[in-house]
């Protein structure tokens, strides 16, 4: 029963880190229209930023400030140079030029930081773990993931439903000619924003650092799992991107702790390891697959038209 | 003008035949190894140690010139097939080597064997060919997948502990390694469990290990995919309560240097060390850190020392491959050269066997970490396939 708990509650962990990766993803994504696989890029940037400056400075508070405006201004630089010119133009179009950079982003950490992965280690105040269920210790750092990522989730929200800016946004993205009309600079407005998607993804990268592998590539293997959580959730949708992330992180992490183990009890224990294996990597793709039969714009669909 | 023409083709092409037999063309060799992902410093170490005996020779391998064709095949075995039929088709390669990881393997030597190429393997040597798959052209200079985590197997016996989990991804080299281990761990196992390739997130996994209450763990998660294990592992507070014995796949240079005090008190099996005190693996230490400006990694010195391997068949032949193709494979098979290991000789499956040392991550006075040689654990271990192969 305690294992089923810390169980979940490692699920709830991990959808919350999705969520921190996806948050800036279904923002671009919904508000603006565009399909930015270098999301993932720009996490790949905060994780090497909150490396390079943590190691600089002995700080990782410094580190992490360090990986939010390098990750910011990546993102600022590409859309200047290269994503205003998608806006008008198809998905197609997009997801050939931000592949495009994904190869160039990685290309260039290469050359600056070379292949051997950087070290990053949790910072001292937050090492170490506490009991949580009598007998189950759980890494105070886990803990603190979960912390931030409640903490954007009410940030956007407020910045979205709250703010001028955020009346904007929304505006912007269900009539952008109109908007334009009454004066308001869409093109820098969106520039920004795009700049917050990067920072989010900054962000999150700068989280994952002392957990994962600081490496060229790490964005990728995130960023399958981000659009499983946006489309899940509902393309634009912030909501609906912290719900689907908690169902992609909560099933994803029950089916590689007890599916193998409940296929034991039906079949002999080689086959039911392999197959388990299988199935639970299976496991997010065929619940989307699901709730996308059901419910084909997801769980939150954002009413958008676009011209 | 029509005389002078062909009296000049008729003069080039004889100049041509004198000159191919003094200075040969060179000797093709395609390296198809992984550069990117989070595997990506492994067939960089490759490459590197492979292209540092070509350097010392200056461009030569055995006293011949070649010619290395390097591309990345990004861990996709589709990619590999592709760059495969390349190098065979187009470039017209005789020698093919580079790949790391165990599901591209399967692709690219049938692909290499069926062009009449050899075959040299730095690194990964899925059991499929090993046992009653073993191929006449296709020889090995690292060790059979098995017998990597054997030797952990045997160490963990030696250690003393009766239970071990054991986790690996679920691919074939996941596969063999779990068989390796468990072939040679006389104690109990605990669990067993598969992960995705690549995977990054091992919170499920751990809560299951803490649960299952062993009295070590065995894992095999090379490059990236370790690195993200034992940063989580040590942050749940594990690695003391349940020791690490593993294969040096999963504890190299580079990891320890990502992750520095959570790599300390990991034990390991390896075939090759830093500290190896034999005159060859001096001068290749000394002579990588000259040329990388980096500690090899045990990676470097298969590289190296498949290009060694090489270079004594291309010596033993003159530097003819397709055009000697006996002279060359029993060449091969005599494996005539000074192994940065010590002793190097291949068993009739043509795979090598290895002497495997049993290591330990200390953390020295001076706050450096260090991955030093205990003691040996096997001798010239045969793998547990050789029987099966119908080669001599």
């Amino acid at each position: 029963m305690l294992l089923l708990l810390e169980q979940i509650l490692n699920g709830v962990q991990l959808g919350v880190f999705l969520f921190l990766i996806a948050a800036g993803l279904t923002l671009i994504f919904g508000i603006m229209g565009v399909i930015n696989l270098a999301h993932g890029s720009l996490f790949m940037v905060g994780a090497y930023g909150a490396a390079f400056f943590t190691q600089l400075s002995g700080s990782f508070t410094i580190g992490l400030l360090g990986a939010l405006v390098s990750a910011g201004l990546t993102g600022i630089a590409m859309e200047l140079a290269i994503m205003r010119r998608l806006y008008e133009r198809d998905h197609l179009d997009q997801v050939l030029a931000t592949f495009g950079l994904i190869l160039f982003t990685n290309e260039l950490v290469t050359i600056l930081f070379g292949r051997t992965p950087l070290f990053l280690d949790v910072p001292p105040i937050l090492n170490g773990s506490i009991e949580i269920f009598p007998g189950v210790d759980y890494p105070v750092y886990r803990l603190a993931i979960i912390g931030v990522g409640i903490l954007v989730a009410l940030l956007l929200y407020l910045i979205i439903t709250r703010t001028k800016a955020g009346m904007l946004i929304r505006a912007g993205s269900t009539n952008r000619d109109m908007v334009a009309v009454l004066g308001v600079d869409i093109g820098t407005m969106f520039t920004l924003l795009f700049g917050l998607g990067a920072v989010f993804a900054g962000l999150a990268g700068a989280m994952a650092g002392p957990l994962v592998s600081v490496e060229v590539g790490m964005g990728e293997q995130q960023l399958i799992l981000a659009f499983v959580v946006t489309v899940i959730g509902g393309i634009g949708s912030v909501r609906g991107a912290l719900v689907g992330a908690l169902l992609v992180g909560v099933v994803d992490t029950l089916g590689r702790a007890f599916l193998a183990d409940l296929l034991k009890l039906f079949m002999d224990s080689a086959s039911a390891d392999g197959i388990g294996a299988g199935l639970s990597s299976m496991s997010i793709y065929i619940m989307m697959a699901i709730i996308l039969i059901l419910r084909p714009n997801g769980l939150f669909p954002v009413a958008a038209q676009r011209h | 003008m029509k005389m002078t023409i062909k009296s000049t083709l008729l003069a080039s092409a004889v100049s041509l035949t004198m000159a191919a037999s003094a200075l040969a063309e060179p000797v093709k060799i395609g390296m198809i190894t992984t550069l990117s992902t989070g595997a990506g410093y492994l067939g960089e170490d490759v490459r590197d140690g492979f292209l540092l005996a070509v350097s010392e020779e200056g461009g030569k391998l055995g006293g011949t010139e070649v010619e290395v064709l390097v591309e990345d095949d990004g861990r996709k075995p589709g990619n590999g097939k592709q760059i495969a039929d390349k190098f065979l088709k187009k470039d017209k390669v005789e020698i093919m080597t580079g790949v790391i990881f165990s599901n591209i393997t399967p692709v690219v030597v049938p692909l290499t064997i069926k062009a009449g190429a050899f075959y040299v393997s730095p690194n990964s040597a899925p059991s499929i060919f090993a046992g009653k798959g073993c191929m006449e052209n296709y020889f090995v200079a690292s060790w059979q997948n098995d017998s990597l985590h054997e030797s952990a197997g045997v160490y963990a016996n030696e250690l003393g502990y009766k239970n071990a989990y054991i986790l690996a991804p679920n691919y074939q080299a996941g596969k063999d390694s779990l068989a390796g281990f468990k072939r040679y761990f006389k104690g109990e196992i605990a669990g067993e469990t598969y992960t995705k390739l690549g995977q990054t997130d091992y919170a499920a996994e751990i809560a299951k290990i803490r649960d299952a209450n062993p009295e070590m763990v065995f894992h095999f998660l090379p490059g990236g995919m370790g690195i993200n294990f034992l940063k989580q592992y040590s942050q749940a507070g594990l690695k003391d309560k349940f020791p690490l014995v593993v294969s040096t796949a999963s504890m190299d240079e580079r990891i320890m240097s990502a992750v520095k005090d959570a790599a300390v008190g990991v034990k390991s099996t390896a075939h090759w060390s830093v500290w190896l005190e034999n005159d060859a693996n001096k001068a290749f230490v000394d002579g990588f850190k000259k040329a990388y400006g980096r500690t090899p990694t045990v990676y470097a010195s298969q590289g190296y020392d498949a290009a060694k391997l090489i270079a004594s068949a291309l010596k033993a032949t003159g530097g003819k491959v397709s055009a000697d193709q006996d002279g060359f494979r029993s060449a091969l098979k005599k494996a005539d050269f000074a192994s940065v290991r010590g002793t190097f000789k291949l068993a009739n499956n043509n795979h090598p066997m290895n002497d495997w040392l049993g290591q330990e991550v200390v953390k020295e006075a001076d706050g450096t970490i260090v991955n030093k040689v205990v003691k040996v654990v096997a001798k010239n271990h045969k793998d547990a396939y050789a029987d099966q192969c119908a080669l001599k």
